[in-house]
C-alpha cells in the first residue's frame, strides 16, 4: 500500500477552486438555458403545430437515448464544420444545455398537466384572462409539482459536467486530471474531488430545501 | 328583457345529444331551480349559460349578449355572471382573501388598497370573517364552498348559477351553504341551481324547471309542480326523492 | 489520414460487443448489490438501515466518470496493484448499478402492500420465505419499468468508460474520428446505434409503465 501524501495534491487548492467555480458557471448557463428550452418546449408540445410536436418529441428522444459525452463531441464538432469556432466551455454550455432542455420539457408539461382543468375554470370564469389564469393559478402549483423532480435533475446536471472534461472545458473534473498528471497521487486527487462532488451535492440539497419550504408555504391536500 | 334567454338549444358531446331543443327565460330576481334525474343535462345547460360548454345549436342570450360570441365578450359577461362548483375549486395556494380578490383586482373592480374591505365585506355576508387569512385546505366543505359564494360576490354579478353546491358536502355541512344562498335571494339576486335539494326547491325557487332526457319537460312555480305534477316522469321524480 | 470505411465499422461492432458484455456483467454484479442494499435499507435494524443510505449518498453523490477514474486509477495506486482494465471499469459500473438499482428495488419492495406481509405471515411463512415467494415477486412486477430505464442509463454510462482508454463502442469512435477526422459523420453513427439500442429498450419502459398502471 502506498503512502497517503494529500499535501502535494493540496498545493493547488488555488486550481480546484477555480474548477468549483466554472463547474457552479457551466451547471447555471446550462440550467438557465435548459429550463427556457423546457418552457418553450412544454407550452409548443401542448398547443403547437404537429409538426413542430413531432419534432420536439424526436429531439426528446435523441437526447434521452444517446451518451451525453456523444452529443458533447456531436455539438463540439459541429460549429467547426459550420465554420463557426467556439470554445471547449461554451461548446461544453451549448451542450449541456441542449442535454438538460430535452428533460426539462418532460418535466414542466407534466407539471402544467399536473393542475386540473377545474382550476382553470374557475379561474377563467372569474373573468381573468388565460394569461392571468396561467400567472396567478396555475403557475405556483405546478412549480411546487415539478420542484422535486427538476432539482433533481439539476443535480444530476452538476455531476455531468464532469463530461465537459473530456473536450478539456475547464471545470473541476478537468482540474483533478491535470493535478494528476502533475503529482501522480490518483487516489488522492479523485477522493478529494469525490468529496468536493459530494459537499456540493449535499449543499445543493440543502439550498433546495430550504428555497422550497420556504416558496411553499401553502398547505397541501392530506 | 329577460336576464337569461336560452332558444332551441341543442347540444352534444361527440354523437351523444344531451340538450334536445331547450329553450327557458329567465327574469331578474327570479330564484330559478332545474331538478332532474343524472344524465337529464341539467348540468351540462347550466355550464352552457356562462359559456364553459359551446353549443351545436340555437342561441344563449345573457343580459341581452349572446354568451358563445368572441372571447373578449365572454370574459367581460364573465365578470357579471358568478358560478359555484360542486368540487369548491378555491385556489390551494392563495388564502381566503387572496382568493376573493385576485379577480377584482386583475379586472380593476377594486384597488390593491381597498381589496381587503372588500373580502371582509362578503366574507360577513356568508359568515367567515374569522377565516380571512387561512388557506382553503386548512378549511371543512362547508366553508369552503361559502368561500366560493363570497369569491363569486366579490365580484358583484348580476346572475349567480349554482351547479350542485352541496352534493359533495357531508349532511351537516350542507345547512351552513343553503342558508347563505337562501340570504342572496332574499336580498333580491337573480340565481339559477342545478340541485337535489327539494326542500330548497320547494321553499325558496320561484320557477322549477324539471329536466328529462334532455328536454325540458315540465316548467313552474313549486307550489304547482310539486303538488300537481303532470307527467308520470316528474310524479316518479318527486316520489323517488322524497 | 483516410476516409471512413467498412474497417471502422466493424471496429464499432467490436466496440459494441465489449459495451454489451460490460453492460451485462455491471448488470449482474450491480443487481447482487442492488439487492443486498435493498434488503439493508428496508432492515429492522436502524444502524444498518443508516449505514446503507450513507453509502447510497456517497455514490450518488459523485459523479459516475469520478467513481470510475477512482477505481481505475485510484484504488490501484493505493493498493499497489495491477488492475486489468476490464475488472477496474466493472467495480465501478456494478457499484454504481448498484446503488441505483438498490434504490429501485428498496422502492418496489415498500410499494408492495403490508398486508401482503400480513397475509403470509399468517400462511406460517418464515420472513425470509414471505420476502421470496409472496413480496419479491410483486416488488419485482412494480419496479420492472424503473429497472428497464436504469438499463438504459447504464448502456449510455458505459461510453465514459472510452475515458479510461477502454475500447468500447464510444472509444471506437473516437479512434475512427482521430485516423479520419470527419468527426461529426463518425460521432453520428456512434450516437445512431447508442440510439437504436436503447430506444427500444425505453418504449419497452414506458409500456411496461403503462400495463402497470392499469392505462395500457
Amino acid at each position: 500500500m502506498q503512502n497517503l501524501n494529500f499535501q502535494q495534491v493540496l498545493r493547488y487548492q488555488d486550481e480546484f477552486l477555480h474548477g468549483i467555480v466554472n463547474t457552479l458557471e457551466m451547471t447555471a448557463i446550462a440550467a438557465l438555458f435548459g429550463l427556457l428550452i423546457g418552457v418553450v418546449g412544454a407550452v409548443l408540445v401542448g398547443n403547437g403545430p404537429r409538426p413542430v410536436r413531432v419534432l420536439i418529441k424526436a429531439y426528446i428522444e435523441l437526447i434521452r437515448n444517446t451518451p451525453p459525452l456523444i452529443q458533447l463531441f456531436v455539438i463540439f464538432f459541429i460549429f467547426p464544420s459550420a465554420g463557426i469556432r467556439l470554445a471547449p466551455f461554451p461548446s461544453a454550455c451549448v451542450a449541456l444545455s441542449v442535454y438538460f432542455g430535452a428533460y426539462a420539457i418532460e418535466i414542466i408539461r407534466s407539471g402544467l398537466a399536473s393542475i386540473p382543468k377545474s382550476q382553470v375554470e374557475a379561474g377563467e370564469c372569474l373573468g381573468l384572462t388565460r394569461f392571468e389564469v396561467f400567472r396567478y393559478v396555475v403557475l405556483a402549483p405546478a412549480l411546487r409539482n415539478i420542484y422535486p423532480s427538476i432539482t433533481s435533475q439539476l443535480i444530476l446536471l452538476l455531476l455531468g459536467t464532469s463530461v465537459a472534461s473530456q473536450i478539456a472545458a475547464e471545470e473541476l473534473f478537468h482540474t483533478a486530471t491535470f493535478v494528476e498528471s502533475r503529482t501522480f497521487r490518483s487516489f488522492e486527487v479523485y477522493a478529494l474531488i469525490s468529496a468536493i462532488y459530494v459537499a456540493l451535492v449535499v449543499a445543493s440539497h440543502i439550498i433546495f430545501a430550504v428555497v422550497g419550504a420556504f416558496a411553499f408555504r401553502w398547505p397541501v391536500r392530506r | 328583457m329577460a336576464l337569461v334567454e336560452i332558444k332551441n338549444v341543442r347540444k352534444s358531446f361527440g354523437a351523444l345529444e344531451v340538450l334536445k331543443d331547450v329553450s327557458l327565460t329567465v327574469e331578474e330576481g327570479e330564484i330559478v331551480t332545474i331538478i332532474g334525474r343524472s344524465g337529464s343535462g341539467k348540468s351540462t345547460l347550466l355550464r352552457c349559460i356562462n359559456g364553459l360548454e359551446d353549443i351545436q345549436d340555437g342561441e344563449i342570450f345573457v343580459e341581452g349578449q349572446q354568451v358563445h360570441a368572441k372571447m373578449k365578450k365572454l370574459r367581460e359577461l364573465r365578470q357579471k355572471v358568478g358560478i359555484v362548483f360542486q368540487a369548491f375549486n378555491l385556489f390551494p395556494h392563495l388564502t381566503v382573501e387572496r382568493n376573493i380578490t385576485l379577480a377584482p383586482i386583475r379586472t380593476g373592480r377594486v384597488s390593491k388598497a381597498g381589496a381587503r374591505a372588500l373580502a371582509e365585506k362578503v366574507l360577513a355576508q356568508v359568515g367567515l370573517s374569522e377565516k380571512i387569512d387561512a388557506y382553503p385546505e386548512q378549511l371543512s366543505g362547508g366553508q369552503q364552498q361559502r368561500v366560493a359564494i363570497a369569491r363569486c360576490l366579490a365580484m358583484s354579478p348580476d346572475l349567480m348559477l349554482f351547479d350542485e353546491v352541496t352534493s359533495a358536502l357531508d349532511p351537516e355541512l350542507v345547512g351552513e351553504v343553503l342558508k347563505v344562498m337562501e340570504d342572496m335571494a332574499s336580498r333580491g339576486m337573480t340565481m339559477i341551481l342545478v340541485t337535489h335539494e327539494m326542500a330548497f326547491a320547494r321553499d325558496v325557487a320561484t320557477k322549477i324547471v324539471f329536466m328529462h332526457q334532455g328536454r325540458v319537460w315540465e316548467e313552474g312555480p313549486p307550489s304547482e309542480l310539486f303538488s300537481n305534477p303532470k307527467t308520470p316522469e316528474l310524479k316518479s321524480f318527486i316520489g323517488s326523492n322524497h | 489520414m483516410r476516409t471512413l470505411s467498412l474497417v471502422d465499422l466493424m471496429a464499432f461492432l467490436e466496440g459494441l460487443q465489449w459495451t454489451l458484455v460490460l453492460v451485462v456483467l455491471s448488470f449482474v454484479f450491480g443487481g447482487l448489490l442492488g439487492l443486498a442494499l435493498a434488503l439493508l435499507r428496508t432492515s429492522n435494524i436502524a444502524p444498518v438501515r443508516w449505514v446503507a443510505s450513507a453509502f447510497l449518498q456517497l455514490v450518488q453523490g459523485v459523479p459516475l466518470l469520478a467513481l470510475l477514474m477512482f477505481f481505475y486509477f485510484g484504488m490501484p495506486v493505493f493498493l499497489g496493484v495491477e488492475v486489468p482494465s476490464l475488472t477496474a471499469v466493472t467495480v465501478a459500473f456494478s457499484i454504481y448499478s448498484g446503488v441505483f438499482l438498490g434504490e429501485i428495488w428498496r422502492g418496489g419492495i415498500q410499494a408492495v402492500k403490508y398486508t401482503q406481509w400480513e397475509a403470509a405471515a399468517s400462511l406460517g411463512l418464515s420472513r425470509w420465505e414471505q420476502f421470496v415467494f409472496v413480496i419479491a415477486p410483486q416488488a419485482l412486477k412494480i419496479s420492472l419499468p424503473a429497472t428497464v430505464g436504469f438499463l438504459v442509463q447504464l448502456i449510455k454510462g458505459t461510453s465514459l468508460a472510452s475515458v479510461v482508454g477502454f475500447v468500447e463502442l464510444t472509444r471506437a469512435g473516437q479512434i475512427a474520428s482521430a485516423a479520419t477526422f470527419q468527426q461529426l459523420l463518425v460521432y453520428s453513427i456512434i450516437a445512431a446505434i447508442y440510439f437504436a439500442i436503447c430506444f427500444p429498450l425505453t418504449q419497452w419502459s414506458r409500456s411496461l409503465e403503462a400495463r402497470l398502471n392499469g392505462t395500457g
